[in-house]
């Protein structure tokens, strides 16, 4: 039963570390951007939403409400300048850009609010659980952060295999000067990646901040994470996106029950593993890696 | 009275140093099917590339039906109706035969070209178009090529190395069509490395050798002897037609 336990709450944080990673699996899949400030915007999202959002009389709980449609916004900007500039000069300029903003993003969280641990107040939510078992709980918000993940994967799942968009961001990731022989604006396809990734990356931000304590630097850490699950599911596939967050969130609970000084080590064991294994992933095309 | 699509205007291109074209002048009617021959690195390519904005000129003006589309960004020029078949195919792998097509007929212009007359036009599509287009042959994503550029309903269709790699029966099935297209109106800009297959469906020739224009007529008016002399340069027609070329 403790190894049940154990599974179950790899299964939450796993559903968490997939609503991370897969703006990052997007922006790489679609762009073959690695977004080293990834983390940074999600830390953001949660600072949006503990300090701005009450001034607009919004409770923190319904903070994603308004902040991932302004992520949205912020991220089509944001690609279609910053990031759009640096792909246009080559690869490694968006990985020397992204850390830039990574590191601003951090120095301009400490000075504005300090190293302290913030949290997303959710009120009595936080210490309520479902509680099936003697030595089983399921906290709600972390049942809420997996149901929100596996919302958004299937959504995005939709969207991309049957809307007419989804389908020319397909295209755009396949060929995008291809598709700009068929009429298509592919930096506008690639806003609209980049909107997706952003707002998928603010109610991840948040919900850490539901059930975690969060400070400027915690972006670096789940950009760790969020890597590991991209690699393990594969890229281009969002369901391997949430196994692999599943995958890795199960390992670290493993390893954390055996020590909890384990937790990262197992964690980053399994990600070696799949690494040496199978390097495209459990759910990954071996093309992808062409 | 056919009216002309395209005036192209000592167009020249660089390829960083290397002038890739290099001063040419044409024109496209509409209904009608030019074929630019030339051997490997005639700047051919790139000066289909150009016309469909996919590179820069270094200098020269393209005007298509009346209008400069010198600076016009490549879906720009795809939305007024320019449609280039890329050499290679260039599909989009990981798309089903019909997202292919779908993908094409998304900036679409009225015209008589759906995907429904696309498979009309190729009958083993409609069986097969849940299949992603890295599956097809070479021929197939030749036809797969052609049909994504046909549903845009353009009014100039640029074909680039339509015969390169695929087997002569083949070949000769794609070049069928073009007589087909050509009917709606439609003009044609053929590169072709093979002479035969490209001055034989040819309204009007065009040579290129080295960037420049080497020879302009129709297929009546030019012999074998003047097009190799044009293609190969002058020195060289002692030694008969290569087809195979070192590069």
């Amino acid at each position: 039963m403790i190894w049940l336990n154990v599974v179950i709450q790899g299964v939450l944080v796993g559903g968490f570390y997939a609503l991370f990673a897969c703006g990052l699996s997007l922006m790489f899949g679609v762009m073959r951007v690695i977004n080293l400030a990834h983390g940074d915007m999600a830390v953001v999202a949660a600072y949006v939403a503990v300090f701005l959002t009450p001034h607009a009389h919004i409770p923190e709980v319904w903070a994603f409400v308004v902040v991932a449609p302004l992520f949205g916004v912020v991220g089509y900007v944001v690609q279609r300048t910053l990031i759009q500039k640096s792909i246009d000069r080559d690869p490694f300029t968006t990985l020397l850009v992204t850390f830039g903003l990574s590191v601003i993003i951090e120095n301009l969280l400490l000075e504005i609010y300090s190293s302290n641990g913030q949290i997303v107040n959710v009120g009595e939510l936080i210490v309520k659980s479902w509680h099936p078992q003697s030595i089983i709980y399921i906290s709600y918000v972390s049942l809420a952060v997996l149901a929100a993940a596996v919302a958004v994967l299937g959504l995005l799942q939709v969207f991309l295999s049957k809307s007419g968009t989804g389908r020319l961001i397909r295209a755009v990731a396949d060929d995008h000067e291809a598709a700009q022989l068929s009429g298509t604006n592919y930096r506008h396809i690639f806003g609209i990646a980049g909107a997706i990734a952003f707002a998928t990356v603010a109610l991840a931000g948040i919900s850490y901040g539901m059930m975690t304590e969060f400070a400027p630097t915690s972006g670096g850490v789940n950009l760790l994470f969020a890597f590991e699950t991209v690699v393990i599911g594969g890229i281009g596939s969002l369901w391997g996106t949430l196994v692999g967050g599943i995958a890795l969130g199960i390992a670290q609970q493993f390893g954390a029950h055996i020590n909890p000084e384990y937790q990262v080590l197992a964690g980053n064991i399994l990600f070696l593993v799949v690494l040496a294994v199978r390097p495209e992933g459990l759910f990954g095309k071996r093309t992808a890696l062409a | 009275m056919s009216e002309t699509l395209l005036e192209v205007d000592d167009l020249t291109v660089h390829h960083g140093q290397l002038c890739a074209v290099d001063g040419v002048s044409f024109r496209v009617d509409q209904g009608e099917v030019l074929t630019m021959v030339g051997a490997n690195g005639a700047g051919k390519s790139t000066l289909l590339r150009t016309v469909a904005g996919l590179h820069h000129q270094t200098s020269g003006t393209i005007r298509f039906q009346g209008v400069n589309v010198t600076k016009l960004a490549p879906q720009r020029r795809a939305r007024l109706g320019i449609a280039l078949v890329p050499e290679g195919r260039r599909l989009f792998p990981s798309l089903t035969l019909e997202e292919n097509l779908q993908v094409g007929a998304h900036h679409a212009a009225k015209g008589p070209f759906s995907i429904e007359r696309v498979y009309e036009l190729f009958e083993w599509m409609p069986a097969r178009r849940r299949q992603r287009a890295w599956q097809f042959s070479g021929g197939e994503q030749q036809a797969i090529a052609i049909g994504r550029a046909l549903v845009a309903n353009p009014q100039l269709l640029l074909l680039d190395e339509l015969s390169l790699g695929l087997a002569p029966i083949v070949i000769e099935r794609i070049y069928a069509l073009i007589p087909d297209i050509v009917a709606h109106g439609v003009g044609i800009l053929l590169v072709e490395q093979d002479v035969t297959l490209g001055v034989g469906v040819a309204n009007r020739v065009h040579c290129m050798l080295e960037g420049k224009t080497s020879l302009t007529g129709t297929p009546g008016e030019l012999t074998s002897a003047q097009i190799e002399r044009a293609y190969f340069g002058g020195e060289m027609s002692a030694t008969g037609p290569q087809h195979e070329n070192p590069e």
